[in-house]
């Protein structure tokens, strides 16, 4: 009887979240969703433009390909920094986390921002670029896949820096000693024993950056070219623009399909939860 | 030093750059002097920080995301910590999928959440108004109250807690005076958490906000395309140093009560 009560009052804590969130969010996104049915009439119709006309199909492709290039480029950038991070003298270590913390904790707007006007064909790159005389006319750095890539492999390296970070801290070192004593050259020594070690760090690593990146709005609206859109793009256009509640209810349950089948993968095989910030 | 140690420092040296550049030229642009964006700027003035605090769209929107953000951190808070607290004292059945549907905004791409919320909001009259963005961002910012709160309460010694109930204390008594001052520092973080995504929080905004209430994240958004003057620059280096306050409050929280730091 005790034990029930106590249960009873525990979900009294829980409630106010629950309810707030079936009422304000799972509420409507199931609403959103329905309408992939049902809007203009019922039937599948939305799902048959969605994924069989020419330019829903390469945004789509552009989504999955922006979103695998920012992975790739993340994890060139991340691996070596993470690295550095975890086998640095402890003063170095600190700057190293606040280097990637500080743009980690500032709006993506003001990123983003910062990059219009570096990018800009008279922006500071350029300006500098002509001004040492290395280039006579201003590079197409922005508006197209290039500003895109820079933008967003800028914003989303935290996610893959953090679980590398915290996978290579665990890492036992007397394994590569062993691998050193035992005669393996360096690179062999880390190809063999480090970077097996360092796998499941790459792991959830990659696929963070690879299911945040599939969903992205502000840089590519901001950064990208008219022509080369994302999938969260083609939402936004098509229910501000154009009232299209049932293609773009359609796009979101093939967006959201494949960020859930990405999330499924990462969980059951990893074993690694959704919460990335405490990681 | 060999070539892969050379190349490696290379790497972290571009990444410090890549990292942090973008941000200090924001940060000097708002503080130039010339009528437009230029680098490095002729001189120094205040002039943008003037034009925005002087230009009543501007500080209306500021006003809007500051009364949006109070309730939103303060409502994010007290359901996260008490959903972290509720969720980590019981063992039903269930558990994991009310923490999965606790989650679940943070994992569902923001602009779904957008859309279902803009198309929903209109219907409830709740699209365009404050009470409409506090619950938006509640919504946003509740994962992340849970998953920090959450970590530290399964830190918390079970034993002070029974220790406390021994006593005769009751259990609001024992969370005011043994739980809460145990977990604080998560809360706290939790709440800066909230703060800083609500302060900074524009696709969900962007959907159901309107031309009279509408937060500053969406109007740099609308202004952003247009002819860019250094007035955007100077909000968001306030923006910017908003979030570096926050960052610094938490680490000292941390560093204050022992906690271990993020990593």
């Amino acid at each position: 009887m005790l034990a029930r009560m106590k249960a009873d009052r525990f979900m009294l804590l829980i409630a106010p979240a629950v309810g707030l969130i079936l009422i304000a969010f799972a509420y409507p996104v199931f609403w959103l969703l329905l309408r992939s049915f049902s809007d203009p009439v019922w039937g599948l119709h939305n799902y048959g433009t969605a994924l069989g006309s020419f330019i829903y199909l390469k945004v789509l492709w552009n989504t999955v390909s922006i979103a695998g290039s920012t992975t790739a480029l993340c994890l060139l950038l991340g691996y070596p920094m993470a690295y550095s991070m975890v086998h640095s003298a402890a003063l170095v270590k600190k700057l190293l986390i606040f280097v990637v913390l500080i743009p980690f904790w500032t709006s993506i707007l003001v990123r983003t921002f910062a990059w219009m006007i570096l990018l800009q064909p008279n922006g500071i790159i350029n300006d500098m670029l002509i001004g040492i005389g290395l280039i006579d006319a201003p590079l197409d750095l922005i508006f197209n896949r290039t500003g895109v890539l820079i933008g967003m492999v800028q914003i989303l390296l935290p996610f893959m820096i953090f679980p590398l970070f915290s996978v290579m801290a665990r890492i036992d070192t007397s394994y590569v000693l062993a691998a050193s004593n035992l005669g393996a050259p360096p690179v062999k020594q880390f190809f063999r024993v480090y970077l097996p070690l360092s796998l499941p760090g790459i792991v959830t690593g990659s696929m963070l950056v690879f299911i945040i990146s599939l969903g992205y709005f502000i840089t590519p609206a901001l950064l990208g070219g008219r022509t080369d859109i994302m999938i969260a793009q083609l939402i936004e256009q098509n229910i501000s623009e154009f009232g299209n509640w049932g293609l773009s209810s359609a796009l979101a349950i093939v967006l959201l399909v494949g960020t859930g089948l990405m999330f499924g993968i990462v969980h059951k095989v990893f074993k690694v939860g959704p919460d990335v910030r405490t990681t | 030093m060999t070539m892969w140690t050379w190349i490696r420092v290379m790497v972290c040296a571009l990444v410090v750059i890549y990292m942090l550049v973008p941000l200090a030229i924001v940060l000097i642009i708002s503080f130039s002097s010339a009528p437009f964006l230029t680098f490095p700027p002729p001189g120094l003035s205040l002039q943008w920080y003037d034009k925005f605090f002087s230009d009543p769209a501007w500080v209306r929107s500021l006003l809007v995301s500051l009364q949006v953000m109070v309730p939103t951190a303060i409502m994010a808070t007290v359901c996260g910590t008490a959903a972290a607290l509720g969720l980590s004292r019981s063992a039903f059945r269930g558990a994991a999928l009310i923490n999965g549907i606790l989650m679940a905004p943070l994992v569902v791409p923001v602009i779904i959440t957008a859309a279902a919320m803009f198309g929903v909001f209109r219907v409830w009259g709740l699209y365009g108004t404050l009470p409409g963005l506090v619950l938006a961002h509640t919504i946003l910012t509740i994962p992340y109250v849970l998953s920090t709160v959450g970590a530290s309460v399964q830190l918390v010694d079970r034993r002070l807690e029974d220790a406390a109930a021994n006593l005769g204390a009751r259990p609001w008594t024992t969370f005011r005076r043994v739980t809460l001052p145990l977990i604080f520092p998560a809360v706290l973080s939790g709440l800066l958490f909230s703060m800083v995504i609500s302060f900074d929080e524009l696709i969900v905004s962007l959907f159901i906000s309107t031309p009279t209430v509408r937060p500053v994240t969406v109007q740099m958004w609308s202004n952003i395309r247009g002819d860019t003057d250094p007035t955007i620059a100077a909000i968001a280096t306030l923006l910017f140093l908003f979030s570096l306050a926050a960052l610094l409050t938490e680490a000292l929280a941390r560093r204050k009560s022992g906690q271990p730091d993020v990593l």
